[in-house]
Formats: C-alpha cells, sequence, structure tokens
C-alpha cells in the first residue's frame, strides 16, 4: 500500500471516496450540507469532483455535541475519544471495531517505516485517557509485536529508571516532555544508552529542538503528525530521510487550500490542509478543515513512498493578508532562524500608510552578526529582506535592534502586531 | 614590528536613540575605563558607536556582559603637530602610497594631537608612517 501505483491509488481512493460520502449521508448534518450545496453522493464520479462538495468546520463538530456526528449505531461503537475541547465544547470521536483497526494498522505502517520491529522495547510517555496519543501509539505498537510499556505521563525519575532498566529503544512522547526527560536524565547522570528512536508530536517543533533532542537523547528524532478527527496520530509521519511527512492517501484525500478564499492550491503552495477520510466508519467527514498550514512537496522522496506535505508550519487561523499576498507568521520565523546574524527576538509590524500595506520587522542582532563595521550591518540588513523578499514574494523594512530589547513571551510568543484598522 | 603599532578600537552596534551613548559611557565609567576618543557613526535608524579606551579588553567584556554587540577593530592612532598642516601631512603621505582611509577621528591630547585611523592595509600604512619620521601610539598603552 505505501509504493502503490498512481493510478491503481486514484481508483482505490475513488472507490472509498464514494463508500466514504454514502456513510456521511447517515448523518443528519451531512443530509442538510449536501442538501444545501445542491448535490448528490451520485455526483461524484472522479476525485476532482470533490470541489463541489462543501467544507466541514470544527465549530460544526462541537455543535453536534456529545454524538450528534454519528454515522453509526452506539453498539457498533466500542470507543469514545474527545479533544481537550479548550475553543468550547469538546470534540468527540467515535470508533467502530473497523477504525481501531485502520488506526492501528497506519500507526504500525508508520513505526515499521522507521525501522521499529517485534525485537524493540517501546515507552509509550503520553497521556493514556481521552487524548488519542496514548491508545492510538499502543495499539499500533502491540500490533507490530513490540513490547510495549505504557508508562503515560509524570513522574520523570521513575520514567528514566525504566528506560534503563527495561533496556527501551524507542519512546514517545511530546517533544516538549522529551526535552525535560532529557535534563532530568543528565542531572541523574543517566546517559539512557540503549535509546534510539524518539517520536515526537501533539505539538510544532523546530529542527534546532530536532538537533537538540537527537544530541542529548541520543535518538534519531521523527515527526508524527495526526489529529483526533482523523482517528488520532498516524495520519502522516516522516520516513527515514525526514524531509517531509508522508500522508497516508488510501486513507486521507488531500487538499491545500486558500483558507481565505476556499479555492484549492496548486502542488508546492501553502494553504490550509483539508482531509477528506476515506475509511472513517464512525464519524465520516467530508472536507474537513484542519486548521494547520503545510504544503505538498512536488519532489519525490528517495524511500519510494508517496506524496509527502510538509512539517505543519503553523495556524491558518495566524494568516495575514499584505498587499493581496498571504502570508503565514511561520513563513517570516522559518527565514529569519536560518539566518546566523538574527538573534533570538524579533517582531513584525504591519501598518497601512497611504492605503498601502507596509510591514516592517525588528530584528534583535545575534553576538556572531556583529562585525563592528556600520556598512557591514546595512549589508546584513539588506540580506535579511533579501531573504524575506524570496519567501514571501513582499517588499519589507528590517531594523536591526540591540539584543534583549524585545519583549519576551512566557508561553505563546506574539510575534506579529497587525496595526492597520478596520478598511 | 608594524604590529606593535596596531591597537584595538571597541567598536559597539547601537540603536538611533535618546539615552544609548549615556548607558555605554555609564558602562565604562562603572568599570573605571578611560575614553580617550571616540565617534559615532549612523545609518537608518541604528550606530556604531567606536571608542579608543585604555583597557579595551575589559571594556569589551563589561559591555558584552551588559548585553551589547561589541567588537574589536583594529586601527593606528597617528601622532599630528597641533597647528595648520598636521592633518595634511599624514594625509599625503598615505595618500601618495595609495593606502585609502576608511573612517579617521582624532583628539587633542596633552602632549599631542592624535589621529586615529582605519585603512584598507594597516601594516602599510604604519611602514609608510613611519618611514616619513611620523609617530604612531603603540599598542601597549592599550592593555
Amino acid at each position: 500500500m505505501e509504493t502503490i501505483r498512481p493510478d491503481e491509488l486514484a481508483d482505490l481512493q475513488l472507490k472509498r471516496l464514494k463508500w466514504s460520502l454514502h456513510q456521511a449521508q447517515k448523518v443528519g448534518l451531512y443530509q442538510r450540507k449536501l442538501k444545501e450545496a445542491g448535490i448528490s453522493p451520485d455526483e461524484i464520479r472522479t476525485l476532482d469532483d470533490v470541489e463541489k462538495l462543501p467544507f466541514t468546520y470544527k465549530k460544526e463538530l462541537q455543535a453536534g455535541y456529545p454524538f450528534g456526528l454519528f454515522a453509526t449505531p452506539l453498539k457498533e461503537i466500542v470507543r469514545i475519544h474527545t479533544t481537550s475541547g479548550t475553543t468550547g465544547k469538546p470534540t468527540v470521536v467515535g470508533y467502530t471495531r473497523q477504525d481501531l483497526e485502520n488506526w492501528s494498522e497506519l500507526i504500525a505502517r508508520n513505526m515499521t517505516m522507521i525501522g521499529l520491529c517485534e525485537d524493540d522495547i517501546f515507552q509509550n510517555a503520553v497521556n493514556y485517557g481521552l487524548f488519542t496519543g496514548g491508545l492510538g501509539f499502543h495499539y499500533g505498537a502491540e500490533k507490530i509485536g513490540m513490547t510495549v510499556i505504557p508508562s503515560a505521563t509524570g513522574n520523570t525519575r521513575r520514567q528514566i529508571e525504566m528506560i534503563e532498566d527495561f533496556g527501551v529503544t524507542a519512546i514517545h512522547c511530546t517533544p516538549s516532555y522529551a526535552l525535560h526527560l532529557a535534563e532530568v536524565a543528565e542531572s541523574m547522570g543517566k546517559t539512557l544508552d540503549t535509546l534510539k528512536t524518539g517520536i515526537f508530536g501533539a505539538e510544532p517543533w523546530s529542527e534546532s529542538m530536532r538537533n537538540e533532542l537527537e544530541r542529548r537523547l541520543g535518538v534519531k528524532a521523527y515527526d508524527s503528525y495526526g489529529l483526533s478527527e482523523m482517528y488520532g496520530p498516524g495520519v502522516a509521519f516522516e520516513c527515514p530521510e525526514r524531509d517531509g511527512l508522508h500522508i497516508w492517501h488510501d486513507c486521507y484525500l488531500v487538499e491545500i487550500i486558500d483558507p481565505e478564499t476556499g479555492e484549492r492550491l496548486a502542488p508546492g503552495e501553502r494553504g490550509e490542509l483539508v482531509i477528506t477520510p476515506l475509511v472513517k466508519n464512525a464519524l465520516p467527514l467530508i472536507r474537513y478543515r484542519t486548521g494547520d498550514v503545510t504544503r505538498l512537496m512536488d519532489d519525490g522522496c528517495a524511500c519510494g513512498r508517496g506524496q509527502k506535505i510538509e512539517r505543519i508550519t503553523g495556524r491558518s487561523d495566524d494568516m495575514l493578508v499584505i498587499r493581496g499576498i498571504n502570508v503565514f507568521p511561520s513563513q517570516i520565523e522559518h527565514v529569519l532562524r536560518a539566518l546566523p546574524e538574527v538573534g533570538e527576538q524579533f517582531i513584525v509590524y504591519i501598518d497601512r500608510v497611504k492605503h498601502l500595506d507596509e510591514m516592517n520587522i525588528e530584528v534583535e542582532m545575534s553576538r556572531a552578526g556583529f562585525s563592528g563595521e556600520l556598512q557591514d550591518l546595512a549589508r546584513m540588513q539588506k540580506k535579511i529582506s533579501g531573504e524575506l523578499h524570496n519567501a514571501l514574494g513582499l517588499r519589507t523594512a528590517v531594523k536591526l535592534v540591540e539584543p534583549g530589547t524585545l519583549p519576551r513571551f512566557e508561553g505563546k510568543a506574539k510575534r506579529v502586531i497587525d496595526r492597520r484598522g478596520a478598511i | 614590528m608594524e604590529k606593535s603599532y596596531i591597537v584595538k578600537q571597541i567598536s559597539i552596534f547601537s540603536e538611533n536613540r535618546p539615552g544609548r551613548l549615556a548607558a555605554i559611557a555609564g558602562a565604562l565609567r562603572d568599570a573605571g575605563i578611560n575614553i580617550f576618543a571616540f565617534s559615532i557613526a549612523e545609518a537608518d535608524g541604528f550606530g556604531v558607536v567606536r571608542a579608543l579606551v585604555d583597557r579595551p579588553e575589559d571594556a569589551h567584556r563589561r559591555l558584552t556582559d551588559l548585553g551589547f554587540r561589541v567588537s574589536f577593530t583594529d586601527v593606528i592612532g597617528v601622532k599630528m603637530r597641533d597647528e595648520p598642516g598636521g592633518l595634511s601631512d599624514i594625509a599625503s603621505i598615505l595618500g601618495d602610497a595609495g593606502i585609502n582611509i576608511e573612517y579617521a577621528y582624532a583628539y587633542s591630547g596633552k602632549d599631542a594631537a592624535v589621529l586615529i585611523l582605519r585603512v584598507d592595509q594597516a601594516e602599510d600604512a604604519v611602514r609608510q608612517i613611519l618611514g616619513h619620521g611620523g609617530e604612531l601610539l603603540k599598542a601597549s598603552l592599550f592593555r
């Protein structure tokens, strides 16, 4: 399935899409939505016809709380997970026995892809409750035949003892918890020599964090992507190339859209990931707006598997429209972080001057960046705005500032300040 | 031998806003570091404060600890007659030798005026000035 021929994949996707739409027709919300859109599932004859279908939004799932969107009777549903519900009612996800089988299969596929097998000892150091990461990985790892330690979270010293005493070879946790583990292990004087694979997900993490985790834990670190609405983790995963994530096209029909207009974007363009799951029984969804920003990667992968998506670079809610061009703050961050001249902090100001959008970026200079010569500073400013222009297609004014002068943030940083008033 | 006349200027990145020079000068005062001469070069929104101080290493460490971006720049200090023609003598020597002056500033000290020069070929400049009977500040003055 991982290296299925493109034409066979398209046939399979279409067959499964038709089945999924049939499944969705059992849900009141979709009966209404398809009627309003004036389309019947029979009119979907090609994969491109999916564009005629309406989107599904998270708030619609919340409105269906608790079981309003289930396509199967409760007696066929064998498990419930929910999202945290930080933005209103939690989203409730139901699973039939077949759903759990599909999901475990995907997790098993991902873990096999990165070389894990029945010889591995796997510590699953994530929350084991309603959060999908715990049981999802647990069943996938058991399916492969790995020795699974359901350590869950907390008691970090005990976690470290288990890694050492049980000879754990692979661990799954959030990247921030992994960093904490590394710190505590160092303070205990433990080197965790058996550990070789780290699977990290559920929160965004950068390449520099990857380097740090690999150095301090002695693992090869892999990015895992998923969302509860699509079962949970396992939707997309890095292969050993670790250049983008393989998203499983036999189970998920992928589109990238402009979050403002809803138009589908060309391969390679960055936008919001929209997924129509193809094998979900209990909670079928049509064109679900994930809110995650990525792009479909054009170049094939050396491993021979299917088309990848770029690592998630942000949330579509954060998108800015500047002089008609869509800009994601994560793109700016990506450019600046790659430049050695740029220090820890930066702030982006967006203003409207004489009906034109202006983007001004204040950048703290790094220690390495200062040669002492004025012309080098001017050159540096030019280089930074040049790199931004290449990446964004926008002219920006870059101002170098002294280190330590920009505000620091506890928790989520607010690096973009839009000072444009309402039009 | 030319090297013994190449002195370390400290260059400090500074935003162009009130109080920045005061912060730099205050830090040097607190460390008991004497400033022989300084200048400010400014561009769009920021500048570089250049200073010749008695203890450049200490000044570098002190300012870096306070979070300033500081670097050393090689310059030479040429003594000049504090009377008409003093600057002309030195500039002519360098000009005739094809040595380019990138920037310069000066101070009038107890025994002579001193011209601080950033040139493209520092060792050549030292040779030319000594060869024409000029006098230079020794690097050993600065520790």
